[in-house]
């Protein structure tokens, strides 16, 4: 599929330099190299400026609330499994305000994507420490420095066995497009946490500082060892393996729905004999 | 006995199965021809603590439970104890022959001869009320054997025996309970409760999609969907919470499917950030309220009004909506059919508001009839409309307020739902002018929406000295309190709201005006619809009577406080 179809890549609102630009690039990249026409791609977001990614690419978009991009994106795929379905949001967003739903989307495990721009702040907000902000950071409102201990999405998401568990970074774009394809053709939930720098906010997660400590992970690396994978995902620090963590088979919850073998929700008509039927089991 | 009818009540702890006695009986009666109101009055707690199965029966129509009590099934002590000062003239307690009956005419049964094992007390009850009632036997026998045939032959023929048993030795005792006067309703009627009529008229307007978070009263509308409408193509999901459970419903009718979100007030709170979201998306979805009464955990298995203040200002910011609240089972179908409707025809949030009482009361319905309904409005899956993979203008500023609502994945052109101000394709703005004529856009639907308004149900006298004034469950308790009067010789009219918003005064405020004296009743302590009234219209009702202990309206009850 032809880049442009995604329409051209236009003027938003993110600040020059910000590593959300790079991912939505990747993003087309991404969806025009598995030849997915717009139309056949749901994109969800929440609040925030990673958030705001529905409105600076042509697709099917539904920009919801903050924390809740993720109810309405399993919604779309139980009521329609033809549509691909992306989430995309960030760290504030899905670990904090969502991480309920995030939680309990790894376990539903719908076909769908996630995508986390994961730049370890809150940006639109101008820079409170996010759930992912490292323990001692100064930000504005911490300024005596973070006392939470910082939520390592990736080890939880391997501890709860999530279907398909990647860490890419913004700044390595083919790698970034890579891990969104592979996220989007596995069948069941995919979390893409990224870095994705925010230059206003974060002094600290600097693009500098991500690419010289993000390291692909060895072409041999088993992505189907759980144990493995709960090493790989304790790894942050001067060393950061970006790549599948991990990944697993067990069936999406759309896949095992027979009523969604017969196609999209909306277009199955009352069925009233049933219905009739129904009706005498009262009686 | 002063009336014709009985009233029934089965007390005991949770867990003595007085809900499966009740259920047979009120099956056994319906299935008879006899009207019923069943109402049910339990705690918060799985077994323990003291719960009642009232079963008000009638030949003759009726609509509202009644206070005195005819028959007293006491499966405990305390049962008698907390209820002896509640029965009527002459009415009887039904009890095991080891329990004292405290005074009170008993009619004991020696439970322990009639039924082998206590498993077959219910049953062994049952008998007995069916003798003492003079319900039709081989009715009574074709449900025993429907509810144990499932469990073998062996099962259904031990409890036949059980049956016979018992329906023998109340025989002997049938001077202590004058029987039932002969049934008159038509056969074939279903025995429903509120929450399955919901669901009935969720599924009759083609709902596909429930998302919801357990909460009483409100989770049998889910529950009878998962067990009873899965075969017609319903996917319900227990979101993870009810801020989940009212995204989820907006992502599916997003997707094109029809979604229905139940809940109670606490999980209602929760959710008014996603009906703020429905708002400005214009986003249909129906969502049903069952009311129990609060502040907070209030009481949980209790029964109140009090949400309608909740369910008009729920959600920040200023978008239309409508709220429909049903007095009757058939209402809780064809008012849940109609909200379907509504929501898809205006993309806004449309509410069912109900009640415990009415969630949880059982009546003789006759099966609705589905080719009389009327057509509900759907997006459109349809081609055109805008260019090849471009968006199209989901947000088109019309005369109506209502834009053109397609759904993504079934034609080429793109559909943006946001969440900020947004122009007419879906995209963020900042434009005053634009935000303005958005605004007005939403605000616009308000008056199709008041314009399809259901006006209130007018009976009694066209002028009255007395007009009653309520809205919802409390409707039938209202109109027999109101013939209660009549009978001793006042002129009573009732006004029964199944709209509670919007609003059309022409509609009602001439009836108002017209009555001497206008009393607004509610289940709630501030006369929330009172004032809705006054806001909308002016008018000033001369009082409220109002219940907020968390108990049902009775007829008696009203009629009492309006002597
Ligand atoms: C319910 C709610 N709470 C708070 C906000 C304010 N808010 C907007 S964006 C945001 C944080 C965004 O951070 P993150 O998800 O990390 O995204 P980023 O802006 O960094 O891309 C907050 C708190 C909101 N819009 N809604
Ligand atoms: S504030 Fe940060 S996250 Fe937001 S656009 Fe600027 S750089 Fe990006």
């Amino acid at each position: 599929m032809d880049i442009e179809v995604y329409g051209e890549y236009k003027k938003t609102a993110w600040c020059p330099g910000c590593g959300n630009h790079d991912v939505m690039k990747a993003v087309r990249q991404a969806l025009a190299g598995l030849d997915l026409a717009p139309n056949r791609v749901a994109h969800v977001s929440g609040i925030g400026q990673a958030a705001k990614a529905p409105h600076y690419i042509d697709l099917n978009g539904f920009n919801g609330l903050h924390g809740r991009g993720l109810p309405p994106a399993q919604a779309i795929k139980l009521c329609n499994p033809e549509l691909t379905v992306i989430a995309q949001s960030g760290d504030g967003c899905n670990y904090g305000e969502g991480g309920n739903h995030f939680l309990a989307a790894i376990r539903r495990n719908v076909d769908m994507t996630l995508l986390v721009h994961d730049n370890q702040i809150y940006g639109l907000t101008k820079g409170q420490a996010s759930p992912t902000t490292p323990e001692g950071q100064v930000t504005k409102s911490q300024p005596d420095g973070v006392r939470n201990a910082p939520f390592n999405p990736i080890a939880v998401a391997v501890a709860m066995k999530c279907s398909f568990v990647a860490r890419s970074f913004s700044g390595n774009t083919p790698h970034l497009v890579k891990m969104i394809q592979l996220a989007i053709q596995h069948k069941g939930f995919a979390l893409v946490d990224l870095f994705s720098p925010c230059v206003s906010f974060n002094k600290v997660n600097t693009f500098g500082w991500y690419k010289q400590r993000c390291q692909e992970l060895p072409e041999d690396y088993d992505p189907t060892d759980w144990a493995a994978a709960m090493q790989v995902a304790q790894e942050f620090g001067e060393r950061i393996p970006i790549g599948v963590i991990y990944r697993n088979d067990r069936p999406s919850l759309d896949a095992s729905l027979p009523v969604l073998q017969k196609g999209p929700l909306g277009r199955q008509p009352v069925d009233r004999d049933g219905l009739r039927a129904l009706m005498q089991s009262y009686t | 006995m002063s009336h014709t009818g009985r009233n029934i009540v089965i007390g005991g702890e949770a867990g003595q199965g007085l809900v499966t006695i009740g259920q047979m009986l009120t099956r056994a009666l319906i299935r008879s021809g006899y009207e019923v109101v069943v109402s049910q009055d339990y705690m918060s707690r799985v077994r323990g603590g003291h719960n009642t199965y009232s079963i008000r029966v009638h030949d003759a129509p009726i609509a509202a439970p009644a206070e005195a009590m005819d028959v007293l099934v006491a499966l405990n002590q305390e049962t008698v104890s907390l209820h002896k000062h509640e029965l009527a003239d002459g009415g009887i307690v039904i009890l095991d022959a080891g329990l004292d009956p405290e005074g009170t005419k008993a009619v004991p049964v020696p439970f322990k001869d009639v039924a082998p094992r206590p498993i077959f007390e219910n049953v062994a009850a049952l008998g007995v009320l069916g003798s003492l009632l003079g319900v039709d036997r081989p009715t009574m026998e074709g449900l025993v054997r429907e509810t144990f045939g499932k469990k073998g032959d062996e099962v259904v023929g031990q409890n036949m025996k059980v049956l016979d048993d018992a329906w023998k030795w109340a025989e002997a005792h049938r001077a202590s309970c004058a029987a039932l006067p002969a049934p008159r309703g038509p056969k074939g009627r279903m025995m429903l409760h509120g929450n399955e009529a919901i669901a009935l008229g969720a599924l009759a307007a083609g709902v596909k999609f429930c998302s919801f978070y357990p909460m009483t009263p409100a989770t049998s509308v889910a529950q009878e969907l998962i067990t009873k409408g899965r075969k017609l193509g319903v996917v319900v999901e227990q979101a993870e919470d009810e801020i989940a459970a009212i995204n989820m419903a907006l992502g599916a009718t997003y997707a094109g499917a029809k979604a229905l979100v139940p809940t109670s007030g606490g999980g209602f709170a929760l959710m008014t950030e996603g009906v703020s979201l429905a708002g400005v998306m214009e986003a249909p979805v129906v969502i049903v309220l069952a009311q129990r009464p609060g502040p907070a955990t209030g009481l949980p298995t209790r029964t109140e009004q009090a949400d309608l203040n909740l369910a008009l200002y729920a959600g920040h910011g200023e978008f239309p909506r409508a709220i429909l609240a049903p007095a009757t089972i058939e209402d809780c179908f064809h008012l849940t059919h109609a909200a379907f409707d509504l929501t898809e025809r205006f993309q806004t949030p449309v509410f069912v508001l109900t009640d415990q009482y009415l969630s949880d009361s059982y009546r003789a319905v006759v099966p609705f009839d589905l080719d009389a309904l009327p057509p509900v409005a759907e997006p459109d899956f349809g081609p055109g409309g805008g260019p090849k993979f471009k968006r199209y203008k989901r947000y088109e500023l019309t005369e109506s307020g209502v834009s053109p609502r397609k759904v993504p994945g079934f034609t080429e052109t793109l559909v943006l739902a946001d969440c900020h101000e947004h122009t007419e394709q879906g995209n963020i703005t900042e434009d005053p002018d634009l935000r303005n004529a958005m605004n007005d856009k939403r605000l616009r639907k308000g008056e199709g929406l008041r314009a399809l308004c259901i006006p209130p149900r007018v009976s009694g006298d066209a002028r009255p000295d007395l007009l009653l004034v309520c809205w919802g469950s409390s409707e039938g308790p209202v109109a027999e309190a109101a013939e209660l009067l009549r009978a001793r010789g006042r002129s009573v009219g009732v006004m029964s709201f199944t709209q509670v918003w919007p609003l059309d005064p022409a509609q009602f405020l001439p009836a108002l005006q017209a009555a001497k004296e206008v009393v607004c009743v509610e289940g709630n302590a501030t006369g929330q619809f009172a004032r809705l009234l006054r806001q909308e219209t002016g008018f000033e009702v001369s009082r409220t009577l109002l219940r907020y202990d968390g108990r049902i309206f009775t007829p008696n009850w009203l009629a009492e406080r309006l002597s």
